[in-house]
């Protein structure tokens, strides 16, 4: 069964979040209660195929002994190889899950949401690394994290210790009310994207684009079209999703972080990764970014501080890129978004000495347009239509 | 460590002297900080303070005003 797939998938966590509810409204602790439905929710999602299950659950126990092991060993010692080596083990069936089906081997190895949990343990194990998380992890608590099932297939991701502190945390009766009802209002927000907004657009739109337009509009119009159409429909899509993971989380008192914040309306391309699926590009930003920065700056091997941090960028990009898949349009889209920018970042520091460029509702504006029309064309590769 | 120092390393980074007239100015918002001014930061409060605050330390709410990274530093030292 697809999480948050059709009706049937609401009905049946609808039913097994009502003790949960119960629970929150008397201020009464449900984690027990959640573990136990996580599992249920989990058997439906993975259920119907054999050999993704058992990868799931081997996959899973892989990642708990890594991340437990390192933690053991950090206690005492901290060298750079193991650290290294266990970010590598972490990431190892991730990479065989994208290289495998190039080499013809397609159903050997592969299920729901092996990247998400990927995330989250490399995410655990760099923390480990810098000495952040120095209490013992319960090994169940740290299942339900990799596992929690409102988010398990497509994030958004979550950072352990923000969510260790809402497991922890029993919300007074007041305070659960909160959370409900804008778990429940995220929830109808997804309904109104992902079942109404992106389903409209995919069906009346999306699918008879760019060629099928009966001669309403040229080859080219049916091209932009096309463009326009497929970035409303992913977003309306994606953002639907999210909105759905994280109301379930809030009425399981977990406060999931958000992944879209109006990101049309972004006044330029730093801005929108600050606001279209944040948490992947927040987890790219901190653990790829920041730490090879950061690293190259230590080892001072490139004097030009603003080189190191445009391959950075462009590091960072390229692996967001084939993320989505080892395919040329992917790679592509990935490098034209850090060639934006890299060229912003360039604009924005000359700016800074020249200040030709006015911060006024009017250069705004024209930055938002700017922005979109830049982003849709990124949107329109990635699609893979034209190549 | 006198919080004028703070200041002083901040507007060197930040290359913008608006951060003495305003220390609760809000960093990130008023793009004066992003993520390789928070690299470049990190490794001079290193430098000038020998602090170090580990990347996945830093969290972009807590950290996000003068005041409140020398608020920040000051407990660490």
């Amino acid at each position: 069964m697809t999480p948050y797939g059709n009706i049937l998938f609401f009905i049946i966590i609808g039913f097994l979040l009502l003790p949960t509810i119960l629970a929150g409204l008397r201020g009464k602790p449900a984690k027990g209660y959640n573990i136990f439905i996580s599992i249920i929710v989990l058997a439906l999602i993975f259920g119907n195929s054999l050999t993704g299950s058992i990868s799931l659950i081997l996959f899973t126990v892989f990642q708990l002994f890594l991340i437990i092991g390192y933690q053991t060993y950090r206690f005492q010692k901290n060298n750079s190889y193991v650290f290294i080596s266990a970010v590598l083990l972490s990431i190892l069936p991730l990479v065989l899950v994208k290289v495998l089906p190039l080499l013809g081997l397609h159903h050997v190895f592969g299920f729901l949401g092996v990247s998400y949990i990927t995330f989250k343990s490399v995410q655990m194990i760099m923390e480990t690394r810098d000495g952040l998380l120095k209490e013992k992890i319960s090994l169940i608590e740290l299942a339900y994290f990799l596992l929690f099932f409102p988010t398990v297939s497509s994030g958004p991701i979550d950072r352990w210790r923000r969510f260790r502190k809402d497991l922890h945390t029993v919300p007074s009766s007041q305070e659960y009310q909160k959370l409900l009802l804008s778990g429940i209002n995220y929830i109808f927000v997804g309904f109104l994207y992902k079942f109404i907004l992106a389903y409209l657009i995919y069906n009346y739109a999306v699918v008879f684009l760019p060629d099928q337009t009966y001669n309403y509009l040229t080859p080219f119009q049916g091209q932009i079209a096309y463009m326009y159409a497929y970035s409303f429909y992913l977003f309306f899509d994606f953002a639907g999703y999210s909105a759905f993971a994280v109301g379930v989380s809030r009425i399981m008192g977990i406060q999931t972080p958000i992944n879209f914040n109006r990101p049309f309306a972004s006044r330029n391309i730093k801005d929108f990764w600050n606001r279209w699926h944040m948490s992947l590009s927040f987890w790219f930003r901190d653990y790829v970014y920041m730490r090879f920065v950061l690293w190259m700056t230590k080892k001072k091997w490139i004097q030009n501080k603003y080189t190191v941090s445009y391959i950075g960028f462009f590091l960072l990009f390229f692996l967001m890129g084939i993320w989505h898949g080892l395919e040329w349009h992917f790679v592509v889209y990935g490098l034209y978004h850090a060639l934006l920018i890299v060229s912003f970042d360039k604009f924005e520091r000359w700016n800074k000495k020249h200040k030709l460029w006015p911060k006024n509702k009017w250069t705004q504006a024209f930055g938002v347009f700017l922005t979109f029309n830049a982003v849709c064309f990124g949107f329109y590769i990635f699609s893979g239509i034209l190549f | 460590m006198e919080k004028q120092q703070i200041l002083d390393m901040l507007v060197d980074i930040c290359e913008d002297d608006i951060i003495l007239e305003n220390p609760d100015i809000d960093l990130f918002e008023e793009g004066l900080l992003d993520s390789f001014g928070t690299i470049n930061l990190l490794v001079e409060i290193d430098n000038r303070f020998d602090i170090s605050v580990p990347i996945t330390d830093f969290d972009r709410e807590e950290w996000n005003t003068p005041n409140r990274i020398a608020g920040k530093l000051a407990e660490r030292q």
